[in-house]
């Protein structure tokens, strides 16, 4: 029944302090003050944005790397005057496999296959398989690494593509092993990120093949590629050999081509691709070249002179928007596997408005109707019941700016549920003081006998509610998470108001009046 | 001002007979529980659009919506199937489009975005969602894993708080709760999506908070008195409980109430089911885990302190 000083004071304090963590909320930040100034964060549903959630092509991943090793493979054949037919990429198994020209080579193959380069010993094996074919097959490990890689990279390039578009603060967070988050606050209407997040911008430059019996039945190591723009003309069969890498490129801008008055995106090799880029093209003179994007034509020029300097110009029938766009992928690198949507979200600002409006309204009435019941109910004691109640939804508005949490919709029905929680400690408390009255035990006896039987009945209810709770936030994704964040935070806070706090201002009462009889 | 309290629910000598109607509260509770049940199987739950993908645009148009203009705009470009009603007021539009792969469903909903502008220009678009099928299965599971979690940690919990009588006795209560506030949302036809699953949530979390309270006065009165029949010792401790009980239901049901009222669309639903949940757990608690206690206990709960702790006097 005794709090000393010390005791009240630091819980005071904690009261104050909470209030004084609230105030970057409602004030602007002076501009002399080098203090941190932590703010609740608004949601999405509350200030209005886009929630996209993608994913990784993950399968496609592995589709490309069983198609670089194939190549290798044959190279290596090749140099070892081994024959092959057949060559399979199986996808779902992580394996691309070839038959040999006869069985007596199969060990030649095998052998030859060991000078693969490889990143690791474990990377892939190469065995003979019952049916004859030699079979390559990627280790497990060896996927999953390639696939944390790609989800880090892709994530990299879609903040670095994001930003190019000059959005305020976009959140960009991984989810499970292949899937990304991206939130973009005040964009309700996120088409041109999805379009420009959903392109890959694998860019090639390639040879065409000059055969004409090839537009037709292309052969092995030959790809008909269609035009981006259809009304360009038919496919055409490329080379699947990549002269020079979009990688390679170290800039890359939209401009206006003076003559024709028509957008471009003109581009600057580094040394490497320059180098490389000179010597294709002083050896095909005449010859056509293709630029590739994510497997579509965009141009099919002739190569008049070499091309040494190291930049060039892509014109492709751009609009302006497009123009930009193309520039700022090639700029931020290509993804290195395709991503898709999965699931979008977007709220526009008028609906966030008022959703604002409907929680402030329905956090107001609430608390007045919880605060009016104590009072009716529970006389003087009620009225510490609801300073504690104050000081309550003043710690948790003061713990959510510390963490610089985000408030959802949700969120703010987790607010107002713990509201009419939290008095459930102090209905059980000032319950049980009744009970002891009636039972004839004097006031003091009465207010020490119902703390303490009522702790432990608080501390039960609440732990159970708390464990729901953080198994909702464990398991739960989106609006979910927003309302077993303030409502698990709200827990926490309940506990210290009324196992502290309301006791302690009824303990204070109880030393300065000295009554004979209790209000209950 | 207001020093006394005004207002109590019942008088403290109260001694009002619960157990004297322990079979009938039993077999109305089951008789409700197996409605929901035949409601759950048909018509069954209205999925929302976490749990079943799909497209939802919510648009306010400038003048009343012109229905046919809409419907027609949309089948010319290739979705005759999209069901547009109104909601709250004329001007509010609602487009629904069921999910196809992944990769359509969000492409249609710029699609059905720009028809809207082109057909009734000078709307705005308030809401644009859209959920692919794989997420929505995925989002289900997830749920479900919450619930199910939720209800086995409730299970150990009061089992190790508390005797096994009473943990089971709490998690067939919740259960039966449970299917009631299914066959609550069947019949008001709310959407059952990750918000409701968190309302249920909350609701679980309440109403064992209410149970163990009860139980808790059990235990106490257990030890208290040692010769009182079962039954006359849960009566008691259901009457001396019962001002609690019924005190935080209504500040719960209080603090609910205006988001029910003025919550908007997204929490209506939400809050009217709190309210129906809180109802609910309430009254299980009285006259559903009490006499499930009785039965189970009757001759097994332990009696008299326990080892190392004070008898209460």
């Amino acid at each position: 029944m005794y709090y000393s000083r010390l005791k009240l004071a630091s819980v005071l304090g904690v009261c104050l302090l909470g209030l004084l963590l609230c105030l970057p909320n409602g004030i602007r930040k002076p501009s002399s003050l080098s203090i941190p100034w932590r703010q609740i964060h608004l949601g999405l549903d509350l200030r209005g944005g886009s929630y996209l959630l993608m994913q990784v092509d993950l399968p496609s991943l592995t589709h490309d790397r069983l198609q670089t090793l194939s190549e290798n493979m044959r190279d290596i054949l090749l140099q070892n005057h081994l024959g092959y037919q057949d060559f399979r990429i199986d996808a779902d198994n992580a394996t691309v496999s070839f038959l040999p020209r006869s069985a007596e080579e199969t060990q030649a193959g095998l052998k030859a296959l060991e000078t693969l380069p490889r990143l690791s010993a474990a990377e892939f094996t190469v065995v003979r398989q019952d049916n004859g074919r030699i079979a390559l097959t990627l280790s497990p490990e060896s996927i999953a690494t390639h696939a944390r890689e790609a989800v880090t990279q892709s994530i990299e390039i879609v903040r670095r593509r994001i930003d190019g578009t000059g959005a305020i603060d976009p959140e960009i967070t991984r989810q499970g092993d292949d899937r990304i988050v991206v939130e973009l606050p005040g964009i309700s209407d996120p088409e041109r990120i999805k379009a420009l997040l959903g392109t890959t911008a694998k860019m090639s430059f390639r040879l065409i093949d000059a055969n004409p019996l090839h537009t037709t039945y292309p052969p092995t190591g030959v790809q008909l590629l269609s035009m981006a723009n259809p009304a360009d003309g038919p496919a055409l069969p490329v080379y699947d050999h990549v002269d020079v890498d979009g990688a390679d490129l170290t800039n890359a801008a939209a401009t206006l081509d003076p003559k024709n008055n028509e957008w471009a995106v003109s581009f600057a090799f580094n040394s490497v691709g320059a180098r490389a880029f000179a010597s294709v093209t002083q050896a095909n003179v005449g010859q056509r070249f293709a630029i590739v994007l994510d497997n579509k034509i965009i141009e099919a020029p002739v190569i008049r002179t070499p091309i040494t300097g190291g930049d060039g110009q892509i014109t492709g029938g751009f609009t302006a928007q497009k123009a930009t766009d193309l520039a700022l992928m090639l700029r931020a690198g290509a993804l290195p596997a395709p991503l898709s949507v999965v699931e979008q979200r977007s709220i526009g600002p008028s609906l966030g408005a008022d959703s604002i409006r409907a929680g402030m309204i329905s956090l107001g009435v609430g608390f007045a109707l919880v605060v009016a019941f104590m009072v009716l109910f529970y006389g003087r004691f009620g009225w510490y019941a609801d300073i504690a109640l104050l000081a309550n939804l003043v710690l948790m508005a003061a713990i959510l700016s510390l963490f610089e949490a985000t408030l959802t919709l949700p969120g703010m029905a987790g607010m107002l549920l713990t509201l009419g929680m939290a008095v459930d400690a102090n209905i059980l408390i000032n319950e049980r003081i009744r009970e002891e009255v009636a039972r004839g035990r004097t006031p003091l006896a009465a207010m020490q006998a119902g703390f303490e039987r009522a702790t432990s009945t608080i501390v039960d209810s609440n732990a159970t509610a708390l464990l729901a709770h953080v198994m909702l936030f464990v398991f739960g994704t989106g609006p979910v998470r927003g309302f077993a964040l303030t409502i698990t935070i709200g827990i926490v806070t309940t506990l210290f108001t009324t196992l502290l706090l309301s006791r302690i201002l009824m303990a204070r009462w109880y030393a300065l009046t000295r009554p004979t009889s209790l209000p209950v | 001002m207001l020093g006394r309290p005004l207002l109590r629910f019942v008088r403290k000598d109260t001694h009002i007979n619960f157990m004297r109607g322990r079979y009938m509260g039993l077999l109305v509770s089951a008789v409700l529980s197996l409605a929901s049940l035949i409601l759950f199987i048909h018509p069954g739950l209205t999925l929302g659009l976490d749990f079943k993908g799909g497209i939802v645009v919510e648009a306010k148009t400038p003048t009343p919506a012109d229905f046919s203009a809409l419907r027609a705009a949309l089948a010319a470009r290739g979705l005759p199937h999209a069901s547009i009603q109104s909601f709250g007021a004329p001007d509010d539009v609602l487009i629904r489009l069921d999910a196809g792969n992944s990769k359509e469903t969000q492409a249609v909903v710029d699609t059905v975005r720009h028809t809207v502008a082109d057909a009734l220009p000078g709307t705005t678009i308030l809401r644009a969602d859209a959920v692919g099928a794989s997420v929505s299965a995925e989002l289900f599971r997830n749920g479900m894993l919450a619930l199910g979690i939720s209800l086995a940690m409730i299970l150990v919990y009061i089992w190790v708080r508390f005797e096994w009588e009473f943990a089971l006795s709490a998690v067939v209560t919740l259960i039966l709760d449970l299917t009631k506030t299914v066959g609550f949302l069947v019949l008001t036809g709310f959407e059952f999506d990750l918000v409701m699953v968190a309302a249920i949530l909350t609701i679980l979390g309440y109403s064992t908070n209410d149970k163990v309270v009860v139980y808790d006065r059990v235990r106490e009165n257990l030890r208290k008195y040692r010769t009182m029949p079962l039954i006359e010792l849960i009566n008691l401790s259901i009457n001396e409980t019962l001002n609690r009980t019924l005190g935080t239901s209504s500040t719960v049901f209080l603090a609910a109430l205006p988001l029910a009222l003025w919550g908007g669309t997204t929490l209506s639903g939400f809050a009217w089911t709190m309210l129906f949940g809180i109802v609910v757990g309430t009254s299980s608690s009285i006259f559903i885990a009490a006499p499930l206690l009785l039965f189970m206990g009757e001759g097994r709960l332990k009696r008299g302190a326990k080892t190392g702790t004070a008898t209460a006097s």
